[in-house]
């Protein structure tokens, strides 16, 4: 019986450091692959992002210029304004792709020049 | 020769089962691929989760590997909150897995080349985002909308280009998947044809073709991390609002 619960105390000290560890990403293994997916895909992965990023706005603001003209009634003009948000909206978006992807490059350089 | 669009046929393999409207429902190619993808991976995965074994085995590996490989994605894109949504996520990156590599088998279908299901998926992914920052902040959850700090008269030009900005998530997280994969069959089935087409030379486009293959086995595994990604990084701008 004993035996047992020095067994389960034993566990549960395991368990907690497990989880602190976890929590404050300090066990982490360093071979996890959370971030990256393999050098050269990764860059593919983010040309491609910015390559859709570009149409997506701008097809959503026509879209919805055009539903809005199709429901209002005003034939061309919500189409356009809606172009142009969209045409602004592709913008912001690529933007914040770069701008993460900056972040994010800028932050695994400065690890590499630690080592 | 079958031209390089033929391999995104949808057609029934059963009878029609039911109607909706006046449309008949049957068993296609793409939903027995759907449901293959989901048998294949709850096998695997099911055999992996079952034994628990300290050392892990080969099937337990690849499933603690793809649990891990989720779970990091998950806290470090969301954090401790997304812990609640980690058995969506995964569902998630395991189903666009699934469905991207079978399509890359021979005589597969790739469901993931159709815009109807992944825009499907990333509608619901959005609305479900949605919903659930909208719950969690109430109307706060519309400061969203306008960048913070920026001055006030600038209201009327940044809200409704956020505004467009937002809605056309699920359209580039739907068109990203579907075009790679479409793109990459297309590709695939081209070059094959000139492998047919030139004969003693088509050795030429065979190795090319190799290499393509690798290739798209890469974009494959490769665009169901990202659908999965961007997932995680809308729903931690719901949850967390900047």
């Amino acid at each position: 019986m004993t035996e047992d619960e020095r067994k389960a105390d034993e566990l549960d000290r395991r368990l907690r450091d497990v989880r602190q560890a976890y929590n404050t990403g300090v066990g982490k293994p360093s071979g996890s692959t959370g971030g990256s997916a393999g050098g050269g895909g990764e860059k593919l992965g983010v040309g491609m992002r910015i390559a859709v990023e570009m149409v997506a706005g701008v097809v959503a603001g026509a879209f919805l210029g055009l539903m809005a003209d199709r429901w209002l009634g005003t034939k061309p003009w919500l189409l356009i304004v809606g172009f142009i948000l969209g045409c602004g909206a592709a913008f912001l978006n690529v933007y914040r792709v770069a701008q993460a992807e900056e972040k994010r490059g800028k932050a695994e350089r400065d690890a590499v020049s630690k080592k | 020769m079958a031209g390089p669009l033929e391999q995104f046929t949808i057609h029934n393999v059963t009878d029609p089962l039911f109607t909706i409207g006046n449309h008949p429902i049957a068993v296609t190619n793409s939903a027995i691929f759907m449901l293959g993808a989901v048998a294949i991976s709850s096998v695997l995965l099911l055999a992996g989760a079952g034994k628990g074994a300290m050392i892990p085995g080969r099937v337990q590996a690849l499933a603690e590997i793809f649990y891990e490989f989720i779970g990091n994605m998950v806290r470090d894109n969301v954090g401790s909150a997304g812990r609640k949504y980690f058995p969506f996520i995964f569902s998630l990156f395991i189903f666009t897995l699934f469905g991207n590599v079978l399509g890359l088998m021979p005589y597969g279908f790739t469901f993931t080349s159709h815009i109807a299901v992944t825009f499907f998926m990333a509608a619901s992914i959005f609305l479900a985002v949605t919903l659930i920052g909208l719950f969690k902040h109430g109307l706060r959850f519309f400061s969203l909308f306008f960048p913070h700090g920026a001055p006030l008269f600038t209201a009327p030009i940044l809200i409704p280009i956020e505004l467009v900005s937002y809605l056309s998530r699920p359209i580039s997280l739907s068109v990203r998947l579907f075009a790679n994969m479409t793109v990459g069959h297309v590709l695939l089935k081209v070059l094959a044809g000139f492998v047919v087409a030139l004969g003693i030379f088509g050795a030429v486009p065979l190795a090319v073709l190799v290499a393509i293959t690798a290739l798209e086995l890469l974009v494959a595994v490769l665009q169901a991390y990202i659908f999965t990604i961007l997932s995680c990084i809308y729903l931690n701008d719901a949850l967390h609002l900047h």
